[in-house]
């Protein structure tokens, strides 16, 4: 009881707020939008792919990997706001009371993934424009598995920000571990006639995985599902679900062992 | 059994014996003043009792609960202010006060009149809606102070209290310190390093280098210096030092700016005092001793003059152990 009141009031403040800081919900918007309208559209007019079936579209293509992005960049900031509590001191008055401590990590893996999800689920709005349609089942299921891709990232966020001293650590995060996984992640190109390094690489990447799940949801019933899709449904959920219950172990034991 | 026993606490880092045996114990409802400079290991000791780091050697029970078998009974038991501010300046004040009920297992329902009555308090009601931001050091730290006392603790722990405050904020949280252990028949183990403030608590205990040097009363340790204490500023110290010493058999004690010597009665001791060093002093003072001389008596040192000497080694201290 003592543990769910815990992890509850963490998950609460970080949406709190969230929900107080508007202009940073529009500034974490914008990159996604930036990426989507600018960077989709050109690519999608520049190049034709090669193998690419008639009725495959580079921008629909494309959506679903933007939202993993918008996904990963939110659940790793949000998670590395612990570094900034650390400083600044809130973190202290939630260390030190008689709750266990991995209910905190528990709470902030929770506080992270709400967001992400609250910010996926905008981007969401944008499928007509993209010229997807989406039955409410079909943004049922997106929704509980973005919630498990964000919840799956912000547990990695929490484990690194358990190790990471000050703020001054977040460009490496930045540059060796969040735009690794996002380029790697098939989020922009599929990962079907790439060199073999590459395609190895973009094997490991746990976010390949959650961003095939999303095309595999939303692309069920398109034409050209067989060529945007990598993996079975199925092989991406477990992954998926491996990668969170790994990551949130990792990172509640970080946490138990920082101070 | 007294609310806190403590027992030849000891905590040592690599090179750096932080605290060394410190035995005390406070009773019920006592305010009891933990003095000495920064760096002394007054902070590391209240971290130990708050069950923050786990001590080296030594036991201590707070309220009978054992810091190192039952934490978690021990921090439901305790309020703890830090020295630096530890609320989310984005969250409102009632909703500090709602996070940390929750965190300490309050009911819902009792917390809403739980939350008016410690904001009535510190004389904060009319902000309760208010975004910590945008309130002055002086408000959040009596924010912080009524937040710590939310959750019924048996001890409150103030770690500098009152850094950073400007002396007449500081005057109104002792006020408040002082109301609230009446009222919530409440025991405040507090550290400080001003010496004036000390003067508040029932019972002092002076720490240096890590060790209890001293124990009692603010009226028992000023005892120990005896009598009164006359200043004197003087060019010609060692002629001055030397006829003292010869025509009244008196000890000087020496600091930068002046000497010092301490007589029984200094009003009549001044007029042979001042003739037998007839050109050779520039003043003469007299006054009751404080507590900083009670701190040089038994250091050899000034309380003001470590300060900021242990600020650069304790920053040096913190980072090379990361942040404790």
């Amino acid at each position: 009881m003592r543990a769910a009141k815990a992890i509850y009031i963490i998950w609460l403040r970080d949406v709190i707020r969230f929900y107080r800081e508007k202009p940073r919900i529009l500034g974490m918007l914008g990159q996604p939008l930036l990426y989507l309208l600018i960077i989709g559209n050109g690519l999608s007019y520049s190049f034709r792919m090669a193998s690419a079936p008639q009725s495959f579209n580079y921008l629909e293509f494309m959506y679903p990997g933007i939202i993993g992005m918008s996904v990963l960049f939110t659940s790793v900031f949000s998670a590395i706001s612990i570094v900034w509590d650390r400083e600044f001191g809130f973190l202290k008055e939630v260390l030190v009371a008689p709750v266990p401590r991995w209910s905190v990590a528990i709470g902030k893996a929770l506080g992270g993934s709400t967001i992400a999800l609250l910010q996926a689920a905008i981007l969401l709005l944008l499928a007509p424009v993209i010229g997807i349609k989406l039955g409410l089942v079909v943004v049922l299921k997106l929704l509980g598995m973005l919630f498990l891709i964000a919840f799956s990232l912000t547990s990695l966020g929490i484990t690194v920000a358990s190790r990471m001293e000050t703020m001054e650590g977040f460009q490496i995060v930045m540059n060796f571990l969040v735009l690794p996984l996002f380029f790697l992640s098939g989020a922009m190109f599929p990962m079907k006639g790439m060199p073999p390094w590459l395609e190895t690489l973009m094997r490991l990447d746990p976010l390949t995985y959650g961003v095939d799940a999303l095309r595999n949801i939303m692309f069920a019933d398109s034409p050209a599902r067989e060529f945007m899709v990598q993996f079975p449904l199925s092989t991406d959920l477990a992954v998926v679900a491996a990668m969170s219950l790994a990551f949130i172990t990792a990172g509640t034991l970080a946490f138990n062992r920082s101070e | 059994m007294n609310i806190i026993e403590v027992s030849k606490l000891h905590k040592k880092y690599k090179s750096l014996t932080a605290v060394e045996n410190v035995t005390l114990e406070v009773g019920e409802k006592e305010i009891f003043g933990f003095l000495g400079p920064n760096g002394a290991g007054k902070s590391t000791t209240i971290k130990m009792l708050a069950t923050l780091i786990k001590p080296t050697a030594g036991t201590a029970f707070i309220g009978g609960f054992d810091i190192e078998k039952k934490p978690h009974r021990v921090r439901q038991s305790i309020g703890l202010v830090f020295q630096e501010n530890t609320l989310d300046d984005r969250l409102t004040a009632a909703e500090n006060l709602y996070f940390h009920g929750m965190l300490y297992n309050l009911e819902r329902r009792a917390m809403t009149d739980r939350m008016a009555e410690v904001l009535d308090m510190v004389e904060l009601a009319d902000r309760k809606n208010a975004l910590v931001k945008t309130f002055s050091g002086g408000m959040k730290r009596r924010l912080e102070i009524a937040r710590g006392l939310i959750h019924y603790p048996r001890v409150l722990f103030l770690d500098e209290p009152t850094i950073g405050l400007d002396p007449q904020t500081r005057n109104r949280i002792w006020d408040y310190l002082h109301h609230l252990r009446l009222r919530e028949n409440i025991t405040v183990f507090m550290t400080t390093h001003y010496m004036d403030e000390a003067e508040n608590c029932n019972r002092i205990a002076i720490i240096d280098h890590g060790s209890i040097v001293a124990l009692d009363t603010p009226v028992n340790l000023k005892k120990m210096v005896g009598g009164e204490l006359i200043t004197l500023h003087s060019p010609h110290r060692s002629e001055v030092k030397r006829i003292i010493g010869q025509t009244f058999g008196l000890a000087v004690s020496e600091t930068e700016e002046y000497l010092q010597l301490e007589v029984e009665s200094g009003e009549a001791f001044i007029p042979s005092l001042a003739g037998s060093l007839k050109g050779l002093i520039s003043s003469i003072s007299l006054r009751k001793p404080t507590l900083d001389d009670v701190f040089i008596k038994l250091t050899g040192r000034d309380i003001r003059e470590e300060a900021a000497d242990s600020w650069g080694t304790m920053r040096a201290h913190m980072r090379g152990r990361g942040h404790q």
